[in-house]
């Protein structure tokens, strides 16, 4: 089976556990303002690749991948599911971990879209879930989009068999206040099986792709997020996340 | 037994001059971490201070702070040169103080005096006039015996940065033989090679005669310069800092003899952890006193210099001694050689602080203790002053006592030697084979007088074609312009010291080497899989070229360009080896210009990829620059398929990466996520 894609990493290393194959899939609904892939947003464009194309050049650097695997991301991934779900099949065949790296967008309970969605996390090792903002209001005026089909998809990956990362990228004056912060972390303490957060740094690298798209750069004037103050937000998040962690573990008790 | 070597287990090295013997019956593989290391000691933070100074004196004085202009650079030319004598725990200057450049003309007399003009000196007359009318230099007979078509090729810039004009480089004394063995024993091994010569006078035989004398007289001077600091080199060593010390000794001789090209150490680590080890079991030195002998010898290493003219510099990119250091690997026996003494060079990049010389290098294998790849690796973020090398391709032909010569050149210590060979600019070649042998610049016939393509659209077959022909011919030329220069070397400018550390039968790789694969590769890839139209001018000499569509690129694991890649380089090297080379050599080949990619680039025209005139070419087996689009291991990958047997000289990739690209700050990613888990379970 064929899909869109923008591009290939070969040496991906900050996408998931290890060092990994990283593809790059094209489309996706979301605009997030501060999006470093622009180039990726277009639907149904660029190269047209088959599955096994991309497991062949997987294949051939393998020894690379030992403690790694392939990671797909995006654009969105879950725009092109029916793909990912082929590519994760036959890379699960070869026994190669897999991680989808999403937004959880388009997520609904239809029972047609469950039996596909649960079709490809069967084969999926590791969800790496990017919650942009915690608030619905400002989710949406982020990212164009509402949260609550996110965090319903959150959720949901709870209750499955695979390893959750959670993905939050702080940008100053726009994600970095403590109540958002404290209630993104009070609402992921309830997923089961998440086993990383990743606190990303905004960063301005995206910015030249905006001017040769000729699209005007809707965080124009925001700094980078200082790399020293990332503990410090990420603690705000832990400090929600633990005392959810609390509430949990002693209903649990008096149960 | 000698009494220098109790302890030590016994062998064959005893009565023969063996040094791998010696280390393979007497090391001790480390597998433990750093936590050992000592810091540096209070005499080599001052010594180190009065370096810095005295750099910052240099720098200001514009980059040399003084030349000997009037003695001619020996092995025991000057008196002994001290920073603080009562500090230097390890001696030895090349002149009789630190940071004055010594003279060396034998290379060639232009090049010495240019050397003095450019730094602001002038070379005493006399020191001219000898070398002018009474000694003649390897350079001028060179070009004595040079045709007019090399010398074309050279002033074209097709075949460029040929050794013709300076000191070759790329040998290695096996040093350790002073400290192993002392001086004495090295000179009776000689004379006994000497006396085993054939009885037959062939001019081959002669020249054996004549070289053996040499290096016997070199060793008698190499004692004296012992001396002059007052240490006896005579005997072997009795610990580890005599044994550091001989061994320097005998660096320092080669490098008051020759301005090479490169001037390499060898593989001394874990030769001196033997030392080491025996010393601190019979408590001899403690872990400090040994870390302070090796920071000393390792400052003592960095403060080797060359005259030097601002040309040679450029072609460089800066004033390279290539002290190249190869350190770890893994031995025949499957035992890894990584020792305490692995550690502690490494370590001198902390307590001395990063630098470019000596260059370090590991010899990487995938079975190397995970303590040290873990020390590296952090040494490496920390510094960024480590080389590595691929130990798991090279033992296979190699050993496990080979080092690198300059940046990639492997070669046995003491056994096999290399006649450095410069390159050859495949890139310019392409174009002399589209335009019947016109250089594309000078416009002169340089190459022979070819048909040369014809037609608005190139087509593969026949620019292949082509190519082959003209590259048959620029291997002819280039091997035998090297033919020249190196009898000359041997006859003018001959190594007599590095040589006497060496065997008496030596393997001599036959050196050649190539520049802008990549940028030929791409060239071909987009005649043969896009469309290629030429731009001529007023006299039909093809000077630009439009590509029509996209074609596939090397650098990105896709075959199609590879492919060509690989055919290039065992094309030109079976050229290579159809020619008759100097001295029985072993023709190899390299792919590894690091620094002179840029000054090639600004001698060749257009190129069919769609590289500017003047565009640097890529450095070594690089893809040509942001062409790869894949990713680093997709890029590796292409380079990594260059066939190793035919480019044997060494490949190398000059790669850089942000930190960032290299993985996330660990604390940033889980952690305190598990601890928490566990909260819940109770």
């Amino acid at each position: 089976m064929k899909g869109y894609i923008h591009s290939q990493e070969s040496f991906g290393t900050v996408d998931g556990p290890g060092i990994r194959y990283v593809v790059f899939t094209q489309g996706c609904p979301m605009r997030c303002k501060y999006c470093h892939n622009p180039d990726t947003w277009p639907m149904n464009v660029g190269q047209i690749l088959d599955t096994d194309e991309i497991l062949e050049a997987y294949d051939r650097n393998r020894p690379f991948y030992a403690s790694g695997g392939i990671t797909v991301t995006g654009g969105e991934p879950l725009m092109q599911k029916e793909f990912v779900t082929e590519l994760f099949e036959k890379a699960k065949a070869e026994g190669i971990h897999t991680c989808l790296d999403t937004s959880g967008i388009g997520f609904h309970t239809k029972p047609s879209y469950l039996t596909k969605i649960d079709r490809l996390l069967a084969s999926t090792d590791l969800v790496m879930l990017d919650i942009k903002h915690i608030d619905p209001q400002k989710h949406l005026e982020l990212t164009g989009q509402p949260n609550d089909e996110i965090l319903a998809f959150a959720r949901y990956l709870s209750d499955k068999p695979l390893d959750l990362w959670i993905r939050h990228v702080v940008v100053p004056g726009v994600t970095d206040d403590p109540e958002s912060l404290y209630r993104l972390g009070y609402f992921i303490g309830e997923l089961k099986n998440l086993k990383a957060l990743d606190v990303l740094p905004y960063h301005t690298l995206g910015l030249p792709k905006y001017e040769k798209l000729g699209i005007q750069y809707p965080l124009e004037g925001v700094e980078a997020m200082p790399k020293d103050r990332v503990p410090a937000l990420r603690a705000e998040i832990i400090k929600g996340f633990k005392d959810r962690r609390r509430e949990l573990a002693a209903a649990v008790k008096k149960s | 037994m000698r009494p220098e070597w109790k302890d030590f287990v016994g062998g064959a090295w005893e009565t023969e001059v063996n040094v791998r013997d010696f280390i393979q019956k007497n090391y001790e593989p480390y597998d433990g971490d750093e936590s050992f290391l000592a810091a540096p000691t209070q005499d080599t933070k001052d010594l180190w201070d009065m370096v810095l100074d005295l750099s910052k004196k240099e720098r200001e004085a514009g980059g040399v702070l003084d030349m000997d202009t009037k003695v001619v650079s020996t092995i025991t030319s000057h008196a002994a040169g001290y920073l603080d004598k009562s500090k230097e725990k390890i001696v030895g200057f090349q002149t009789d103080k630190p940071f004055k450049r010594a003279m060396m003309p034998y290379g060639g007399i232009r090049m010495a005096m240019k050397a003095c003009e450019d730094n602001g000196y002038e070379l005493d007359p006399e020191v001219v006039e000898f070398f002018t009318i009474h000694r003649k230099t390897h350079n001028a007979g060179v070009f004595d015996a040079y045709t007019e078509e090399m010398r074309n090729c050279r002033s074209n810039h097709i075949i460029t940065g040929l050794p013709d004009a300076y000191g070759r480089g790329r040998i290695i004394g096996d040093y350790r033989r002073v400290a192993l063995y002392g001086v004495d024993r090295l000179i009776e091994d000689k004379i006994e090679q000497k006396d085993s010569t054939s009885k037959i006078m062939t001019a081959d035989n002669i020249r054996d005669r004549e070289e053996l004398s040499e290096q016997i007289k070199a060793l008698k001077e190499l004692a004296k310069l012992g001396d002059i600091y007052g240490i006896d080199i005579r005997k072997p060593a009795t610990n580890v800092q005599e044994a550091i010390q001989a061994l320097y000794f005998g660096y320092l001789a080669a490098v008051k003899e020759q301005n090479g090209a490169a001037m390499s150490l060898g593989r001394t680590s874990t030769f001196l952890d033997c030392y080491a080890q025996r010393d601190l079991k019979n408590g001899v030195f403690t872990e400090e006193q040994i870390q302070e002998f090796i920071d000393h010898f390792i400052m003592k290493l960095r403060l080797i210099k060359f005259a030097r003219t601002p040309e040679y510099n450029q072609l460089f990119s800066g004033d390279p001694v290539w002290v190249t250091e190869s350190i770890g690997g893994v031995g025949i026996d499957g035992r890894h050689m990584v020792t305490k003494m692995s550690f502690r060079y490494l370590h001198t990049l902390t307590n001395l602080g990063p630098a470019p010389e000596p260059n370090l290098t590991v010899l990487w294998s995938t079975r190397l203790p995970i303590n040290f790849k873990k020390y590296c690796a952090k040494m490496s973020i920390n510094t960024s002053s480590i080389q590595y090398e691929n130990d798991d391709l090279m033992r296979v032909t190699h050993g496990d006592d080979y080092g690198i010569a300059c940046c990639v050149s492997s070669m046995r210590i003491g056994k096999e030697m290399q006649f450095f060979g410069a390159r050859a600019n495949l890139a310019k070649c392409l174009l002399y084979a589209i335009n019947g042998g016109v250089d594309e610049v000078t416009k002169k016939q340089v190459g022979p007088k070819f048909r040369p393509v014809e037609g608005e659209y190139l087509d593969f077959d026949d620019v292949w074609s082509k190519y082959v022909d003209m590259m048959e011919w620029l291997a002819g030329v280039y091997v035998n312009a090297l033919n020249i220069i190196h009898y000359m070397h041997d006859k003018y400018c001959y190594e007599r010291l590095q040589m006497s550390l060496h065997d008496k039968e030596v393997r001599r790789y036959f050196a050649t080497g190539i520049a802008g694969l990549s940028c030929v590769t791409d060239s071909l890839s987009a005649i043969k899989y896009a469309k290629v139209k030429v731009v001529r001018d007023e006299d039909g000499l093809v000077t630009d070229y439009i590509t029509e569509g996209d074609f596939p690129k090397y650098g990105n694991d896709d075959d199609r360009a590879d492919d060509i890649a690989k055919t290039l380089v065992s094309t030109f090297m079976n050229m290579i080896r159809r020619n008759h080379v100097y001295r029985n050599g072993f023709p190899s080949m390299s792919v590894l210009t690091i620094t002179s990619n840029v000054v090639y680039g600004k001698n060749t025209g257009n190129t069919p990829d769609g590289r500017r005139y003047r565009q640097p070419l890529a450095p070594g087996a690089n893809p040509m620059h942001g062409r790869d689009s894949h990713g680093a291991i997709a890029s590796l990958s292409s380079v990594a398929k260059l066939p190793f047997m035919d480019s044997q000289d060494g490949i190398s990739n000059t790669f850089s990466i942000i930190p960032g690209a290299l993985g996330k700050d660990d604390k940033i990613i889980a952690g305190d996520l598990d601890v928490d888990l566990g909260l819940d379970r109770d």
